[in-house]
């Protein structure tokens, strides 16, 4: 499908290919012609004769081959290329329920290792696939020129051969696929580990983990000998089935030769055929193997490119000037899957207004995140709607309403770079005074100004060198930097201490003034002055208001409150 | 690049290894000597099934010659009975053939068999000593290590020894015996036609080393690109929600196809001039082919050949021709898997920063007293994170650690727990020096809740069960009881027999958190040690929690870190610690009254209120 664009070289590489065979079929015929014609007569001259031809023959044979891994080279490399680039411009395009479904995992080894297979195969496709055949009909072509009658011996020899492949393909495939799944199983243990390495050393369970390594392990080891075992026999079996042939060759060839029906020569130069018809045959085997291992991997690199976007732009998208008015949930619900039991959100309606601020409390799993990741349309509603100044979020662009909304996450990502480029990726453009300016109003100025190169100081992989509470400021001003219509801050906090944290509410209050601001919060001391607050339970609202009246007439909201503050909470806060 | 590292990571090992002149060796030699190093443990490890090894290598010997009788036969049924027209003992002739080609076919399946299984056993212990290797190290080594790097080495670098180890053994040694049988097989046949027929080998090997020295560089090249590429892919996947959210997605489309376009370049160098060597093995066979059919004739014509024997030089040249394009082939793969083999042993090589004293003893019954003797630590040289700290913890008291982020209060942790060793001062546990404790046996006594919660993919059950392995299923629920989880794991399809996917990616955070509390439950540990435990579980949940944290403290020493100032205030004693030093100490009442640091801390979280 890939190969489409290059179908030039795609069809050149195999034409070339022909060449070479066409040249390689040759030979045997020359030199049948040295036996027969040149010894036979001791004629020396025709035999020099004959050796020329034959040598240009070869050179012949080996520019077609050159030609052949040049143009299948080019041509592969670049479906190759172009399969890698749909694919990650494709994943970019779809929704994280998507990717959920098909794992970040799965995902990095398709978009590297499946493809460089499927590369591979494709070049060897065109090198061999076309090969072998031409070769194989060749040979068989050839020494039915020679004698139709020793042909005869190939009629029972071939079917034989091909029986047998196809008998232990059948049986050694399936257990391909086994041999495969133990494979990530073994992954899965490593990857495991690598990721929760405190805890193994924190538990002392290296030894319970290297037990389970090494059982994963053996297992693998086990399904690998097994299936060797069976395609072992294969190269065994093709052995003596082709020198049973040339035995008969020699047994028939001798009848014949002594009722004169053909000469000496002949019959070298059918064994020399038979010898390139069993290459051929090795070569398919070979590619046979090759094959099923490249099959798997183009499954995964389609299942990837099949998967729809299940967020796209509808038809008729606007892309307004702006993002104004109110932010308004109607009635939404949301459950993550098809087959989810419990919805997360249900019957969710509010509204939020211009410069308001919007916090929503609520215990674990309540669905708070899940409903910030609604708005800049992470997800996609499964009932009700979500506007903006009126309209359905989902008639609007996704990158149009992206680009007026910041989500600082709950969990900071950041990227191997410097930290002013981190901060930049809200805002490619920023100035330095809008990137010193962010980074003030998120509390990160002061510690990146500690550090000896300030915002080119390099960040490892995902930010290792910084503190939690670094990274979240960092995230924080990376929001901040574009000026959003809306600021979605996902309990972005937890891991900045309350001091720092109270600094970074106030900075925020002046930069947000034109904003709508969305923030879920653990700690209710950073919603105290949130204009409206809302408390979800079990993905049901329990309550909506600002802090006096919510304190004033809602349990939960009451529950949570004295739980963090206690008496002396009370004290300062009623 | 991947050279330059190999060769100053090299260097060090040498140095300590030998004396000081060794320093002056070329870094080639280095390499050289790492090289054959490398062999060396691969061999270490091959020789480990050395019976099998010999019995398969017997195995190829007599395959490989028996198969080198096959053309002569031939030859002999041509000349002997053919060419003159003798049918006489030509059944029993080729009767032999037959037995021998069946022999040799039995013996080819019973060698690859025994070979396949001595290439997975290697593999099997190869891996299996990488990851006991891994499980060793300590923290500082993940921290420092990126994970796609040492999970590249268990899924690119031994793989790639595994394929070679299962080919190119058996190939190699077979191609070595047939291609000396064939030599000197042809010479007795006939010297004259078998020394022209050898003038194509010193051509194999022009073009070869021709070849080997244009694809080696786009190889590499191609490997480096790939390398950079993966790197660009897998933290663009993992940020995901980044990069979606904030609408980056040509940023990150550029960045690929650029990267990709690099790859494109360097792969078709590679590739090209890796697809020449078929064509040019195939060239030097047909001249070959042409050269024995031609000389040959010449020479039956003058008398001293037959024609048979055209037929068997024909035959035996293909078998010759054969095991030097496998050589050919075989020495990239060795190539790439004697450098993949280097970065295993590179990492496996890694010395263990923490490591057991041979004076280290057991802990018995800890009664938890804990002291930090003014203890110096930083994670990188020159920097310290806590300076000359100094605590006393009596046996059942509660130690609460507050503090402004990066001041220094998971690294207490970390050293408590010996994750990391200290630089100077001491850390003891009932008056002894942790150094001198079996790092096993203190940690199997601290009872641990991190920040960021492990799951494994397996059962909520057996994810529990990992804070004690011979806990009963009673114990598992009890402890799930008292973390307040049993509520939430109930209400999981499957109850606590669901099957968590990767990392737990279908709990909450919180809920998560509340799996690893009861893990810690569980456990029964004599110091408790909370890092941030419920950040991520709400109030709400958490005063439940906490009444089972207050439960599971009793007794014990406990260490508490915790944003939220509500959490510790029934503290022993609470540990105010800024910019690696503790500066304020004492119960929640004196540290008010105090008025200082931890004072504006406490009532910074009301002041929004009022």
């Amino acid at each position: 499908m890939f190969l489409k664009p290059y179908w030039v070289l795609a069809a050149t590489a195999p034409s070339f290919m022909v060449l070479e065979v066409m040249m390689d079929l040759a030979q045997p015929m020359f030199m049948q012609r040295i036996v027969d014609i040149g010894i036979a007569n001791g004629d020396a001259a025709y035999v020099w004769s004959t050796l020329v031809r034959m040598l240009l023959v070869a050179l012949l044979g080996f520019a077609g081959g050159i030609g052949c891994s040049y143009f299948s080279a080019k041509a592969a490399i670049n479906a190759g290329t172009d399969i890698r680039k749909e694919m990650f411009s494709h994943v970019q395009n779809l929704s994280f329920s998507n990717v959920d479904k098909l794992k970040t995992g799965n995902l990095i080894t398709t978009l590297t290792n499946d493809i460089v297979q499927v590369q591979r195969m494709m070049m060897m496709m065109m090198r061999i696939m076309v090969k072998a055949p031409i070769q194989f009909a060749g040979s068989l072509i050839m020494t039915y020129i020679i004698s139709p009658r020793l042909f005869l011996i190939l009629l029972v020899l071939v079917p034989l051969l091909s029986m047998t492949m196809v008998l232990l393909f059948k049986k050694g495939y399936p257990l391909y696929r086994i041999v495969q799944s133990k494979l990530d199983a073994v992954n899965t243990v490593m990857q495991e580990n690598l990721s929760g390495i405190r805890v193994v050393k924190a538990f002392v369970r290296e030894d319970f983990e290297r037990e389970r390594f090494s059982k994963a392990n053996d297992d693998y080891m086990d399904s690998t000998v097994k299936v060797s075992r069976i395609m072992a026999v294969m190269f065994p079996i093709i052995m003596i089935l082709l020198n049973v042939g040339i035995v008969a060759v020699l047994w028939f060839g001798n009848i014949e030769v002594a009722n004169g029906n053909i000469q000496v020569g002949k019959v070298i130069a059918f064994i020399n055929y038979l010898l390139q018809l069993l290459i051929s045959i090795m070569m398919v085997a070979g590619m046979m193997m090759m094959y099923s291992r490249a099959q798997a991997s183009a499954e995964r690199i389609e299942e990837v490119l099949e998967t729809v976007p299940d967020i796209n732009d509808c038809e008729d998208a606007v892309c307004a000037d702006g993002l104004d008015g109110n932010l308004v949930f109607e009635k939404v619900s949301f459950s993550y899957g098809d087959h989810a039991i419990e919805p997360v959100l249900t019957d969710i309606s509010f509204t939020a207004k211009k410069g308001e601020k919007v916090a929503i409390i609520g215990s674990t799993g309540s669905g708070k995140s899940t409903l910030v990741n609604l708005i800049p349309r992470l997800y996609d509603v499964s009932g009700g709607r979500i506007t903006i100044g009126g309209v359905d979020i989902r008639n609007m662009k996704r990158t149009f309403l992206r680009s007026r909304i910041s989500i600082v996450l709950q969990q900071s990502l950041l990227f191997s770079g410097k930290i002013g480029d981190n901060i930049r990726y809200g805002k490619s453009d920023a100035t330095m005074s809008e990137l010193d300016e962010s980074a003030k109003a998120s509390g990160a100025k002061e510690f990146i100004e500690s550090f000896e190169k300030g915002y080119d100081t390099l960040l490892g992989q995902k930010g290792v060198n910084l503190s939690g509470g670094q990274k979240q400021r960092i995230s924080i001003a990376r929001g901040l930097i574009r000026k959003p219509y809306i600021l979605i801050l996902d309990d972005s906090t937890s891991a900045v201490d309350v001091a720092t944290e109270v600094k970074i509410q106030a900075a925020l209050k002046t930069k947000t003034k034109n904003s709508i601001v969305v923030m879920v919060a653990q700690r209710i001391s950073s919603i105290l002055d949130a204009d409206q607050i809302i408390v979800l339970e079990e993905g049901k609202i329990a309550g909506k208001g600002n802090h006096k009246t919510l304190i004033e007439n809602n349990q939960v909201y009451r529950e949570i409150f004295e739980s963090q503050l206690g008496k002396a909470g009370e004290a300062y806060g009623a | 690049m991947a050279h330059d590292k190999r060769e100053k990571k090299a260097q060090p090992g040498i140095m300590r290894g030998g004396g000081g002149h060794r320093a002056f060796l070329t870094a080639e030699k280095i390499r050289a000597k790492d090289t054959k190093r490398t062999l060396k443990r691969i061999w270490g490890y091959i020789s480990e099934q050395k019976k099998w090894l010999f019995i398969s290598l017997a195995l190829v010997a007599s395959s490989t010659l028996l198969g080198l009788l096959g053309p002569y036969f031939i030859a002999l049924g041509i000349d002997d009975y053919i060419a003159k027209g003798v049918s006489e003992g030509f059944l029993r002739h080729l009767g032999i053939m037959t037995g021998v080609y069946i022999a040799a076919a039995l013996i080819t399946y019973m060698q690859q068999y025994i070979l396949i299984i001595i290439s997975q056993k290697v593999i099997r212990n190869m891996r299996k000593d990488y990851f006991d290797r891994l499980m060793g190290f300590s923290l500082k080594f993940f921290d420092q290590t990126p994970n796609g790097e040492l999970m590249s080495r268990l899924t690119n670098d031994i793989e790639n020894v595994s394929t070679t180890l299962s080919n190119s053994i058996a190939q190699m040694f077979s191609s070595l015996l047939s291609f000396s049988g064939v030599i000197v097989i042809m010479l007795l046949l006939n010297w004259q036609l078998a020394l022209i027929s050898m003038t194509t080998v010193p051509m194999i090997i022009f073009s070869v080393k021709l070849i080997a020295k244009n694809t080696r560089k786009g190889y590499r090249d191609q490997q480096r690109h790939l390398g950079k590429l993966n790197g660009i892919i897998e933290e663009n996947l993992t940020a995901q929600k980044v990069v979606k959210a904030y609408g980056k997605e040509e940023t990150a489309i550029a960045e690929f196809n650029e990267m990709n376009q690099k790859l494109k370049g360097s792969s078709i160098r590679a590739e090209i001039f890796g697809g020449f060597m078929g064509p040019s093995m195939n060239l030097m066979n047909n001249l070959r082919f042409s050269i024995i059919a031609g000389a040959g004739g010449y020479l039956v014509i003058s008398g001293s050949l037959s024609v048979g024997l055209i037929a068997a030089f024909l035959n035996y040249s293909r078998q010759f021709g054969r095991p030097l394009t496998q050589l050919a082939n075989i020495y990239n793969t060795i190539q790439s898997a004697i450098a993949g083999a280097e970065r295993v042993f590179e990492t496996m090589d890694h010395i263990p920063e923490i490591q057991d004293s041979i004076y280290a003893k057991d802990l018995e019954d800890v009664k938890g007293h804990v002291v930090f003797n003014e203890v110096d630590f930083g994670y990188v040289e020159g920097e310290k994170v806590l300076k000359k700290a100094y605590f006393e913890a009596k046996p059942g008291d509660t130690i609460a650690i507050v503090g402004p982020t990066g001041a220094g209060k998971t690294t207490i942790i970390n050293l408590l727990t010996r994750f990391y060793d200290i630089e100077s001062g001491a850390i003891e546990i009932d008056g002894v020096n942790i150094r001198d404790i079996n790092v096993r046996s203190l940690r199997n006594k601290l009872g641990i809740v991190l920040q960021d919660t492990y799951l494994f993919s397996g059962s909520v059950r057996e994810n529990i069960r990992y804070g004690r392995l011979t806990a009963t299923d009673e114990e598992v629920h009890e402890a799930a009881k008292r973390a307040y989880a049993d509520h939430f794991i109930r209400h999981l399809p499957d109850g606590y027999d669901t099957v968590l996917s990767q990392e737990g990616s279908n709990l909450s955070q919180g809920q998560r958190q509340l799996l690893a509390i009861a893990r810690a439950i569980l456990s029964n540990p004599a110091i408790l040690i909370l890092d941030e435990a419920t950040s991520s579980v709400d109030t709400r949940t958490e005063v439940h929690i906490q009444k089972a944290m207050l439960h599971l403290m009793e007794g014990r020493t406990s260490f508490v870190i915790a944003h939220r100032l509500s959490t510790i205030k029934d503290a022993t004693m609470i540990m105010v610690i800024n910019e690696g030093k503790i500066i304020e100490r004492g119960s929640h009442k004196e540290l008010l009254d105090l008025k200082g640091f931890y004072h504006d801390l406490h009532y910074s979280q009301f002041k929004n209120a009022v």
